[in-house]
């Protein structure tokens, strides 16, 4: 099929799907007047019932806290699978992260850059902590909070030496803080379903509305995706970077 | 009916077919991957857009009072899953496209399947 022939097909079967989504879509109530039953309950059954004022934290941890730990071990198994995927070959052979591909020429950090990201480095840390923690009060998750950590090791990155982030990321250590966050979040329901008798029922007093300690088990869970996250990212991030820095892949298939 | 009340789905509707056009008539692998990226976020808009209400706020009950006008809190939980599983399956793909480039020596999808014959 020559591309000419793929772009006519597509663009016809693309006017078929566009003309079925229209057609499907305008039979959907107008922006803006939203009537959904379920969205509008917990909107107002949330707050008291899981003293959790994130209704959102509260609907993906709770009310619906078994597909969001299906969707962690999604995150688990990608990770996971691009570890697999980027392992060294055979025909590869790791040098020392100071020697540069051949063919790349990495330049130089600035200080300016260095001093920056050091600088961030604490913050950023800080923040995602806070953003985790405060998961189930204000906007935010172990999601959201993973992800501003796992940016710290990138900080590190920029600002300094490859090395550096290849010492302060021990794998082993980050392999196990990913399997303790997927674990520990399946502890924590099936704790609940010895302890309360429904697997994630909250076995943890709901504590006072709007303080940290509060709405039971959704700030540990909000913990264990948090730890995750940030070390799936992390391995994500140095696998990544192992593949340009590290490997001189250069050498021929054998 | 009103263009205003649907513009946000019509938005939805084209970013699906831009991404998919994209990735048809890609020549590069990573430029399909990043495609495909933009057809799954027409997915955030569609979720967000189902679940919004006029002159409301966001379902965080913290410094508003209990029973303020909020917009669908399930959408959004959805639409938090949706970015969690995008990211994870771009990385899974942009694995792919290092592999296959490792192998082949290219990304364009054309050169590779002349080599497979």
């Amino acid at each position: 099929m020559t591309p000419s022939v793929r772009r006519w097909t597509f663009l016809v079967a693309a006017a078929a799907l566009g003309g079925l989504l229209v057609w499907g879509m305008s039979g959907l109530p107008p922006f803006g007047d939203y009537h959904g039953v379920y969205g509008l309950l917990l909107n107002e059954v949330a707050v008291p019932e899981r003293h959790a004022t994130n209704v959102v934290a509260a609907v993906t941890f709770d009310y619906r806290g078994v597909d969001t730990m299906i969707e962690e071990f999604i995150l688990f198994a990608a990770v996971i699978g691009v570890a697999v995927l980027l392992r060294n070959m055979r025909f590869e052979e790791e040098h020392e992260p100071e020697e540069q591909a051949r063919g790349r020429r990495v330049p130089g950090t600035s200080n300016a850059v260095r001093v920056i990201g050091l600088t961030l480095l604490g913050p950023i840390v800080l923040y995602g902590l806070y953003v985790v923690a405060h998961g189930h009060l204000t906007p935010g998750g172990g999601f959201q909070g993973g992800v501003v950590l796992a940016t710290g090791a990138l900080l590190v990155y920029l600002s300094g030496e490859y090395v550096t982030l290849r010492r302060v990321r021990p794998q082993a250590f980050i392999d196990l803080a990913e399997a303790t966050g997927a674990g520990s979040y399946v502890v924590v329901g099936l704790y609940g379903l010895v302890v309360a008798g429904s697997f994630l029922a909250n076995f943890l007093p709901l504590g006072k509305i709007g303080t940290l300690p509060s709405a039971g088990t959704m700030p540990i869970i909000n913990l264990a995706v948090g730890l995750e996250v940030a070390a799936g990212f992390t391995l994500l991030l140095s696998e990544f970077l192992d593949q340009t820095l590290v490997l001189d892949s250069t050498g021929r298939r054998t | 009916m009103k263009l205003v009340d649907y513009l946000p789905y019509l938005v939805a509707i084209w970013l699906l077919l831009i991404g998919l056009y994209g990735i048809v008539t890609s020549r590069n692998l990573i430029h399909a991957v990043t495609c495909l990226a933009v057809a799954q976020s027409s997915t955030y808009v569609l979720l967000l857009s189902i679940g919004y209400r006029r002159a409301a706020t966001a379902p965080i009950f913290l410094d508003v009072p209990l029973g303020t006008r909020a917009v669908d809190p399930v959408v959004a939980s959805l639409a938090l899953t949706d970015v969690v599983v995008g990211s994870t399956v771009t990385a899974l793909l942009l694995a792919l496209a290092v592999q296959i480039h490792k192998r082949t020596r290219t990304l364009d999808p054309d050169q590779l399947r002349s080599r497979r014959d």
